[in-house]
This record gives structure tokens, C-alpha cells and sequence, in this order.
């Protein structure tokens, strides 16, 4: 279609633009709006990327384990009474509820990674299916976790749920910043190193690290294979669970039972980026992805465009160098 | 390579299971149909052509016989229902292309699909500022410029690992429908109107291929479908084929034995692309109007499940699941809602218990055709030909 136009210009050119000054202008704000957005696809990104460098599997499901969680978030967050308008409670009983959404999201998507793995990759595993069943299978389960959600919960998207008043904390280059985007930020890093200090210094850990380098070694050696891989799938679930957390504290509207798809591509995207099965690359890859993305947004002048952005990096990182920025190996990071 | 890729087993335990699978083979890949397939093949040559033209003429006696059981009538007008399912077949036939024959996952099909939809209403429609030409040259054009795009996507991921061309071309459909809403000439959610149709008028000066009336497209597709079969019936036999089903089985090995992978991955892409744009522009035609909202990964998903469930690898089975999926939701109106949910279950259990789908792809030997086949089949202690239903309609063709 791009190739139509060039040949023939069309009068209507500003669907386009490439807002320099507006850039500029807005060059800081754009950034730690997209370090925030960053942190939380580096934190989906995470599920992929352990997934991949265990199975060698894409698990396109991984979006369907996110959207669960964020769904839990929104339930539970409405059953405590939380809705559109800022909530009037005091600041302990914010955080304790946030904890325990946290908890239950955390809790609902673990589960939906290890129901997953369970039905779905399990059986072909045993069976030794070719790559080609196992991607076929990802893509089915993720369309049926997503219409399941949407037969209970139908196609419309949930209510908004407001966690707290975003407060202006500091002042950077003349762009405040706020207590949302400090929390996120330092949460998911937070949680990233907990979960790097896992894989690299952890019994558990090391049987992760084996079983991506060689199964049939690590078997040998007496590392119990399925237990690991299903360990796989609940750390990725409940990352995702703590995305989800901070995904509606940004977004407070809008979930709805197709909503993980395109967060999903971007994620991976994310994981590509910093390098697959690697899960330093992986918040390293989310947090450039969100500041380009939001970059491009600026500059193109549409908020659609941070899909198109994030899809192009994806494209390129494949053409110019596939295994992303910090190397893909998950097997040879050192303890 | 596939040393390193995925859950390995044991050399030793290789071995062994390997002979256990020569062992069980025969039974393990023989399709719900299987007893019927065997005796198709052991019809001879004169009966099976009969068979094959009595069903040529009830597929195009489809729409107006309109046999009571089958039909969706009360909710779906009948002869649009059979448009409705040559469409998704031919769609399948076309994506059997690159997910059966290559094993390239494409999860982005609909994008070419779009790609032909635009191209025709671009070049058709009064609302497109660009030059237009008659309908039916549009198909070609949509086809030149779908494969165009099939090159430029493929060229980039098809030197990658299989894995990766699966998420590029999921975020490529959703892209495409993202850029229509985006970009000013391609009107959004507004549309194009009154795309055009083949030329002839009717009786009573109403135009012949009218939008309502599906019994001429149906025609045309149907037509259009018995051409692609036969096209990629015969590619199938070619080297080209033969060159896809090393790839798909085995790349490294395919590479080693000095077949140009990367090349022939671009051939099925393309070619594949090209099918989806071909339908693209029949929908565009018959519905008359495009616009952003018919595009999406759902139907993307749902174009998969047709090959799969119909059997990756053998165009008759694609044939069918496309028709399969198509009727089902306009037949039982009351699951229609819940297709995508029905689709998508049924996606993860065919890959659990039945990987082939229904009608199972066979190795078979290519290059030497029927009688060869069939001396080999018949050694002493076989007791069937089995030969698969598609290599009989090839070799006639």
C-alpha cells in the first residue's frame, strides 16, 4: 500500500509527519513515559524469554497469562471498591490492597501458565511433536484463553479502576516526574534482579540454566526436567501478574479479553531486542522498546504508530543482528 | 542445527523409537477417512474420473440444489453461504501452500487477504483517486502486488529460524489493519464503496455478479479454486515441491543435500501470498465495499484452523477444512458467537490426538507418480495401495 502512494501523492499528507520540534520539546516526558511503559513489557518480556530459552518455544499464550491477571487486578480491585473516580481511603489501606491484588494477579496467571503448560505443551512434549505443532498448539491456546475470558466476561472492556492520585515527586530537565512512573519503574527492576539473582545463584536456578543448555545432560545429572520447565512457565506467569499491576495503575481503563495481543508482540519484540533467553536483555530490551516506541509516536504523530515502531525494531533486530543486544543464551550466563 | 534446538532424547532412545514409528506408521497417519480413501484408490483410472466430474458438477449445482439438511437458510442466504466457504477454501488452499507444504507458520495471512481487498478497491472503486481498471484485471494485479509484499516480508525473517517468521507475520497482519486506519487514503473505518464487479447483466438489466446474489461469485471462485488446485497440484509434484517437503521435514538436512532453502521458503511464501491476495480482491468484489474492519488476527487464526483441522499438506484436506470452517458458524447460527472459542480449542486438541487433521498428508514418493508408487506399495505383505486422493486427481490433471 505504501508503494501506491509513493507512486501517486495523495493531498492528504498529514497522516505522517516528522515532528522534530515536538520531539524536542517533549524529548524528557517522552522518555520516562516510555521507561514506565518499558519496565512493564521487560517484565511480560521475561515469560518469553524463559520460556524460549528453555522449550525453544514462542509461547503466544503468554499475552492470554498477562490479560488473566489484569483481569484479576480489575476484579479484585472492584470488589474492594475501588472504581473510575480517585479512592478516598487512607494510603495504608491503599497499599494493603494493592498488595493483595497484586497477590491474587500474581496467583491467577501463575496458575494460568502451569494450566497451559499442563494441557497443552505437556502431551506433544512427550510425544517429541516437531516445532511446527508446538507453535500451532501456542497460538491455539492463547485464542482459546483469550474467547474464554470473553464468553464470561464478554467483548466489552472492563471499568476503570483508579489506584491512587499520581503525585508529582521531582522535577527533571524541567519534566515532572510522578510517584506512578517511580513505582513502576523500581518495582519491575526490582523484580527483575530478584528473578536474575534467581536463575544465576539458586539451586532451582542452575537447574534452569542447565536445561537450556542441554536436557538431556541436565537429565542426567539429576535435574528433574518437567519440574524445571513447569518452574518456567510459574515465574513467567507470575511476572506477568506483577505487569498486570502496574499495567492498570498506568492504564486504568480498557481491559479487555483481546487486550494482551499487541502488548504480547510488543513484549517479544522487547525480548528479541535485548536478546532471547536472556533475561537481563529482557528489561534492557523493554525499556528501550518503550522509550523508541514513544519517540516514534512524538515523531509520526499518532499513538498508533508505537505498535508499527516496536513491530519495524523487531523486523530490523532480526535482519541486522537476531540475537539482540546482550546475546541470546540463557544456558551460559554465569552464575 | 536441530541438534540444538528443543527437548532432545537419547541417541539410544532415538534409535528405538524411531523403529517403533517405522512399525506403527501405517496406522498412526491414516485419516478418519482412511477406509474411504483406500477404496478411492483402488477404483480404476476411467471410475475415478467419473466419480471426480459427478462431483465437479454437484459442487457447481451447490447453490441452487439447496438440499434441505445442509442448507443454512433461515439465518444465512444459501448461495452466499457457498461463496462464503469456496472462499475460505481457496484461502486454505493458498495457506496450505506455506504452513503444509514449506512449514512455515504464517500467522498473518489475512494481511495478504487485505493487501488483495485494497488493491481491488484501489483500482475499482469511485471513492480511490487512483486510475481504474476493469474488475476482473484487478486479480491479477492483486495477486502481483500481494506477492510483492510476500517477498518483502519474507526476505527479511525466512533466513531466521521458523519461530520467528510465526510472531513477524502476527505483528505484520496486525500492522496492516493498523496502517489502514492510519493513513488518510486508505479511509479507515469509511471504507470503499462500490468496488467493481465482472461485466454481464442479467435478464432483467440488473448486474450479472450483484452484490446480494452469490450464486455467479460462487461460480467464479469455484472455477478459480479447480485452476489453483491444479497449479499447485502440479507444483507439488515439481521440484519445487519436492524442495518444500525436504524443507518441512527436515531444513538442515534439505540445506546439506544442496536444496537452496532459503530461496524456496521465499517461492512458498510468496506464491501462498499470492492466493490470499487473489481471494482478498473475490471478497472485495462480491462484497462490494472495504474497509479496516474485516482484518483482523482472529481470521487470521481461523484460516489456520481451517488447514490444520482439514490436514497441513494435502490440498484436499485444506479444501475441506476451509469449507468446514466456514459452514459451521452460518449453519448453527446459535454457536456462531462462540466460533472463534470453538476454533481455538479445537486448534489444541487436533495438535494433541490428531496432529494431521483430517485428512492426513503422506509420505509418499514424489517423483515417480502413480505406478511406481504403486509397485512399491504392492510388494508382498502390503495389502492396500494406499495412495492419497490428490495424487490421482494430479496425475490426471
Amino acid at each position: 500500500m505504501l508503494d501506491l502512494l509513493l507512486v501517486h501523492p495523495v493531498s492528504a499528507n498529514d497522516w505522517i509527519s516528522f515532528d522534530i520540534p515536538s520531539l524536542i520539546q517533549n524529548f524528557w516526558s517522552a522518555t520516562f513515559d516510555g521507561l514506565t511503559f518499558g519496565a512493564i513489557y521487560g517484565l511480560i518480556a521475561v515469560g518469553y524469554t524463559l520460556v524460549y530459552g528453555v522449550l525453544n518455544l514462542i509461547n503466544f499464550a503468554h499475552s492470554e497469562v498477562f490479560i488473566v491477571g489484569a483481569y484479576a487486578v480489575v476484579l479484585v480491585l472492584s470488589a474492594l471498591g475501588f472504581g473510575p473516580s480517585v479512592p478516598t481511603l487512607p494510603l495504608s489501606s491503599i497499599i494493603l490492597d494493592l498488595v493483595l491484588a497484586l497477590i491474587i494477579a500474581m496467583l491467577a496467571s501463575a496458575a494460568t501458565a502451569f494450566v497451559l503448560e499442563r494441557v497443552a505443551y505437556r502431551p506433544l512434549r512427550k510425544r517429541n511433536a516437531p516445532r511446527l505443532v508446538f507453535l500451532i498448539t501456542a497460538i491455539g491456546a492463547s485464542f482459546a484463553i483469550q474467547y474464554t475470558i470473553f464468553l464470561v466476561r464478554g467483548a466489552n472492556a472492563e471499568p476503570a479502576v483508579t489506584m491512587f492520585q499520581a503525585q508529582p515527586v521531582f522535577d527533571v530537565f524541567g519534566t515532572i516526574i510522578n510517584s506512578q512512573q517511580i513505582i513502576i519503574v523500581i518495582a519491575a527492576v526490582i523484580l527483575m534482579i530478584l528473578t536474575d539473582q534467581f536463575i544465576r545463584r539458586t539451586r532451582v536456578g542452575r537447574g534452569i540454566r542447565a536445561v537450556a543448555q542441554d536436557p538431556d545432560t541436565a537429565t542426567l545429572m539429576g535435574v528433574n526436567k518437567e519440574r524445571i520447565i513447569i518452574i518456567t512457565f510459574i515465574v513467567g506467569g507470575i511476572l506477568a501478574g506483577a505487569a498486570a499491576l502496574f499495567y492498570v495503575m498506568l492504564v486504568p481503563s480498557g481491559v479487555q479479553y483481546n487486550g494482551g495481543f499487541v502488548l504480547g508482540v510488543k513484549a517479544f519484540a522487547a525480548a528479541v531486542l535485548g536478546g532471547i533467553g536472556n533475561v537481563r536483555g529482557a528489561l534492557l530490551g523493554g525499556l528501550l522498546l518503550g522509550i523508541i516506541g514513544n519517540y516514534g509516536q512524538i515523531l509520526l504523530g499518532d499513538s498508533q504508530w508505537t505498535d508499527v515502531v516496536a513491530f519495524v525494531i523487531l523486523v530490523l533486530v532480526l535482519l541486522v543482528k537476531p540475537t539482540g543486544i546482550l546475546g541470546t543464551s540463557l544456558g551460559r550466563s554465569r552464575a | 542445527m536441530s541438534m540444538s534446538e528443543g527437548p532432545k532424547v537419547l541417541p539410544g532412545a532415538e534409535t528405538e523409537k524411531e523403529t517403533i514409528d517405522v512399525e506403527a506408521r501405517p496406522k498412526r497417519s491414516s485419516g478418519l477417512f482412511q477406509p474411504l480413501v483406500d477404496k478411492w484408490n483402488a477404483l480404476p483410472r476411467p471410475i475415478q474420473w467419473l466419480w471426480l466430474i459427478i462431483v465437479v458438477v454437484i459442487a457447481y449445482l451447490l447453490p441452487i440444489l439447496d438440499i434441505p439438511i445442509l442448507t443454512t437458510q433461515p439465518g444465512n442466504d444459501w448461495a452466499l453461504a457457498c461463496f462464503s466457504m469456496a472462499s475460505y477454501a481457496l484461502i486454505a488452499v493458498g495457506l496450505n501452500v506455506v504452513v503444509g507444504y514449506a512449514g512455515l507458520l504464517d500467522l498473518g495471512y489475512v494481511a495478504f487477504f487485505a493487501v488483495g481487498s485494497y488493491t481491488a478497491a484501489l483500482l475499482t472503486s469511485p471513492d480511490s483517486p487512483f486510475a481504474h481498471i476493469p474488475y476482473l484485471w484487478t486479480i491479477p494485479v492483486a495477486m502481483a502486488v500481494t506477492m510483492f509484499f510476500g517477498v518483502v516480508l519474507g526476505v527479511p525473517t525466512l533466513r531466521l529460524r521458523g519461530d520467528y517468521l510465526a510472531i513477524v507475520t502476527l505483528g505484520f497482519g496486525e500492522i496492516v489493519r493498523i496502517l489502514a486506519t492510519i493513513i488518510p487514503a486508505l479511509k479507515g473505518q469509511v471504507g470503499f464503496q462500490n468496488v467493481g464487479r465482472p461485466p454481464g447483466t442479467a435478464a432483467d438489466g440488473t448486474p450479472l455478479f450483484a452484490n446480494s446474489n452469490g450464486t455467479p461469485w460462487y461460480w467464479l471462485t469455484l472455477t478459480i479454486i479447480i485452476i489453483v488446485l491444479l497449479l499447485v497440484g502440479n507444483l507439488e509434484r515439481s521440484r519445487v515441491g519436492r524442495a518444500w517437503i525436504a524443507i518441512r521435514e527436515d531444513e538442515d538436512a534439505a540445506e546439506i543435500m544442496g536444496v537452496p532453502t532459503f530461496r524456496y521458503k521465499v517461492w512458498a511464501f510468496a506464491i501462498g501470498a499470492s492466493v490470499g491476495g487473489l481471494s482478498g480482491a473475490l471478497f472485495a468484489g462480491q462484497v462490494g465495499f472495504v474497509n479496516n474492519q474485516k482484518f483482523d488476527v482472529q481470521t487470521s487464526i481461523l484460516f489456520l484452523a481451517a488447514v490444520v483441522l482439514g490436514g497441513a499438506g494435502n490440498k484436499v484436506g485444506a479444501l475441506l477444512g476451509g469449507v468446514i470452517v466456514a459452514y459451521i458458524p452460518l449453519r448453527f447460527t446459535a454457536i456462531a458467537n462462540y466460533k472463534y472459542l470453538i476454533f481455538g480449542i479445537a486448534l489444541v486438541l487436533i495438535m494433541i490426538f490428531r496432529s494431521k487433521g483430517l485428512l492426513p498428508a503422506r509420505q509418499r514418493l514424489l517423483a515417480y507418480g502413480r505406478t511406481a508408487y504403486q509397485r512399491v506399495i504392492s510388494k508382498p505383505g502390503t495389502v492396500t495401495p494406499p495412495t492419497p486422493p490428490e495424487a490421482e486427481k494430479g496425475a490426471a490433471s
